[in-house]
């Protein structure tokens, strides 16, 4: 028999001792129009987070069970990079991978003019190229970034980030170490200029009071997240 | 699949063979010229190892996770090294997502063979225990952006990445494995290896073609190096076949295009 001993693991070791506030994020960085060959692309950093987003379309369907008379749909593939992970993730979808990709087409769908399009598709293709806790609401981030560097027209552009519980206390977009310590993860997508929420998940226990300190935390991070989405398009295409 | 999608207007076909009959191409460069490389190592830092390479316009990420396992029955004391590539669909219109296609296949065979024969990785040391643990490398190429070429690119990523990658040292024993992370050390790397792909497009085999290129080519070659100048593999596509003076002309050609390649890989 052969056991296997690991000797200190500070792997991706970060937390809250870092030095960051209850309501404060991590680094922000986004970059639009970083791939050739799609329409709509955009690179975006956040705290150990690495994602990559291209679009494509609005295109015609090939799959005819999918194809609205009167709209567009949007497909979406979310995947994370075998590498992105600390033991090595098989490549190909799975049951979690499957479950974000719906959720995040749905929190784009209410953003874009789909009546423009019909029977088209647009398709979005999220990859994770390191995770670091956090990387649906990255995705969501970046895929709007990415939707308009396509020149897709939209309502607004839908902006995501979670809040949770870590000791008991509420607190702003969690990394990866507080998501698992912590007791509750929310992750929130917002339409900046209604406000409306297009995205709400939680995983944990939350009293109510919790829950709504948590979502208004989590709004306000989305504000400050959403400034950042602009930035990116001004500088992709100036004022 | 490869797309039925991708139809070459006639008169894009006649104009680049038009060109590079006359020793020009579309780009300004010369027939035996890369364009422009770029390479990035140790971009991800959950990776082993990882490298960012883009030549041209093609853009491939590649990581590398180094994980205990066991070996293969017939080579009981060789570490094992595993070599796996995805076609994202973000990286071009004609990529599909699903299981690997043909495509796909053959690249990270190809680039598996050149890293494999060329015995850049000393696979020997990454022995555990004879017959029960041993290390396993895995080589994932994360294809972004496909502008042509993804060959050289594969394999220029894949060198860098492996020469970036650190793993814990480790002890064993009495029957008992102990993995120290406090204490890294890069992977045991003999020699560095590259690979020139050249097309057949007309008359005249041009190097690192380009999407547009690739998709007119008449056949093509890669060849893979090492920096002792051994030739370690080698691989025919397209249609139309090459004559012996031609595949000469690439060797030739690759022998002194891979000491430029190499210099990328020094830092």
């Amino acid at each position: 028999m052969i056991t296997i001993i690991t000797l200190g693991t500070n792997i991706g070791a970060k937390s809250r001792e870092d030095g960051r506030a209850f309501d404060e994020l991590r680094n922000l960085k986004i970059e639009a129009g970083v791939l050739e060959r799609a329409d709509g692309s955009a690179y975006l950093e956040f705290g150990g987070n690495k994602v990559l987003v291209a679009v494509y379309g609005p295109k015609e369907s090939f799959i005819r069970r999918f194809q609205r008379p009167d709209r567009a749909y949007i497909r979406c593939r979310y995947n994370m990079a075998p590498f992105s992970v600390d033991d090595r993730k098989r490549p190909g979808p799975d049951r979690r991978s499957i479950e974000i990709s719906k959720i995040t087409a749905e929190a784009l769908q209410p953003a874009v003019i789909l009546e423009k399009y019909p029977r088209s598709v647009i398709e979005i293709f999220i990859e994770v190229l390191e995770a670091e806790g956090g990387t649906r609401c990255a995705g969501i981030t970046a895929a709007s970034v990415a939707l308009a560097d396509a020149g897709i027209p939209m309502k607004d552009m839908v902006v995501a980030c979670a809040a949770g519980k870590v000791d008991g206390q509420v607190v702003l977009d969690l990394s990866e170490v507080e998501d698992k310590d912590g007791q509750a993860d929310v992750p929130v997508a917002i339409l900046p200029r209604s406000g409306e929420v297009t995205l709400l998940q939680s995983d944990g226990n939350l009293t109510t009071a919790e829950f709504e300190k948590a979502l208004d935390l989590a709004i306000k991070g989305c504000n400050q997240i959403s400034e950042v989405q602009k930035e990116a398009l001004k500088k992709r295409y100036g004022e | 699949m490869v797309n039925k999608m991708n139809i070459v207007p006639e008169i894009t076909r006649k104009s680049i063979t038009h060109l590079i009959n006359n020793e020009e191409r579309v780009d300004g460069r010369a027939m035996d010229e890369y364009r422009e490389i770029s390479l990035e190592t140790g971009v991800i830092s959950k990776a082993g190892g990882s490298a960012r390479v883009k030549i041209g316009n093609t853009q491939i990420m590649v990581g590398t996770k180094p994980q205990i396992g066991e070996p293969f029955p017939d080579t009981p004391d060789v570490g094992v090294l595993m070599t796996n590539s995805e076609l994202l669909p973000m990286a071009s219109p004609s990529f599909e997502p699903g299981p690997p296609d043909e495509r796909s296949v053959e690249l990270s065979r190809v680039a598996d063979r050149c890293i494999r024969e060329s015995q850049m990785v000393d696979l020997d040391k990454l022995c555990i225990i004879p017959g029960k643990k041993v290390w396993m490398v895995f080589i994932d190429l994360h294809i972004l952006d496909y502008d042509g070429n993804l060959m050289d690119a594969a394999v220029l990523g894949a060198v860098a990445a492996l020469k970036n990658t650190m793993i814990p040292e480790v002890k064993v024993v009495d029957n008992e494995i102990i993995i120290d992370h406090e204490n890294m050390k890069p992977l045991p790397i003999r020699e560095e290896v590259v690979m020139c792909t050249f097309a057949k497009i007309g008359e005249q085999l041009v190097i690192d073609p380009s999407f547009d290129e690739e998709e007119i080519l008449s056949a093509r070659l890669s060849i893979g190096i090492t920096a002792s100048d051994k030739i370690c593999a080698m691989q025919k596509g397209g249609d139309s076949p090459l004559t012996k003076e031609e595949i000469m002309n690439a060797v030739k050609i690759t022998e002194s295009k891979s000491k430029e390649l190499m210099k990328y890989l020094e830092c």
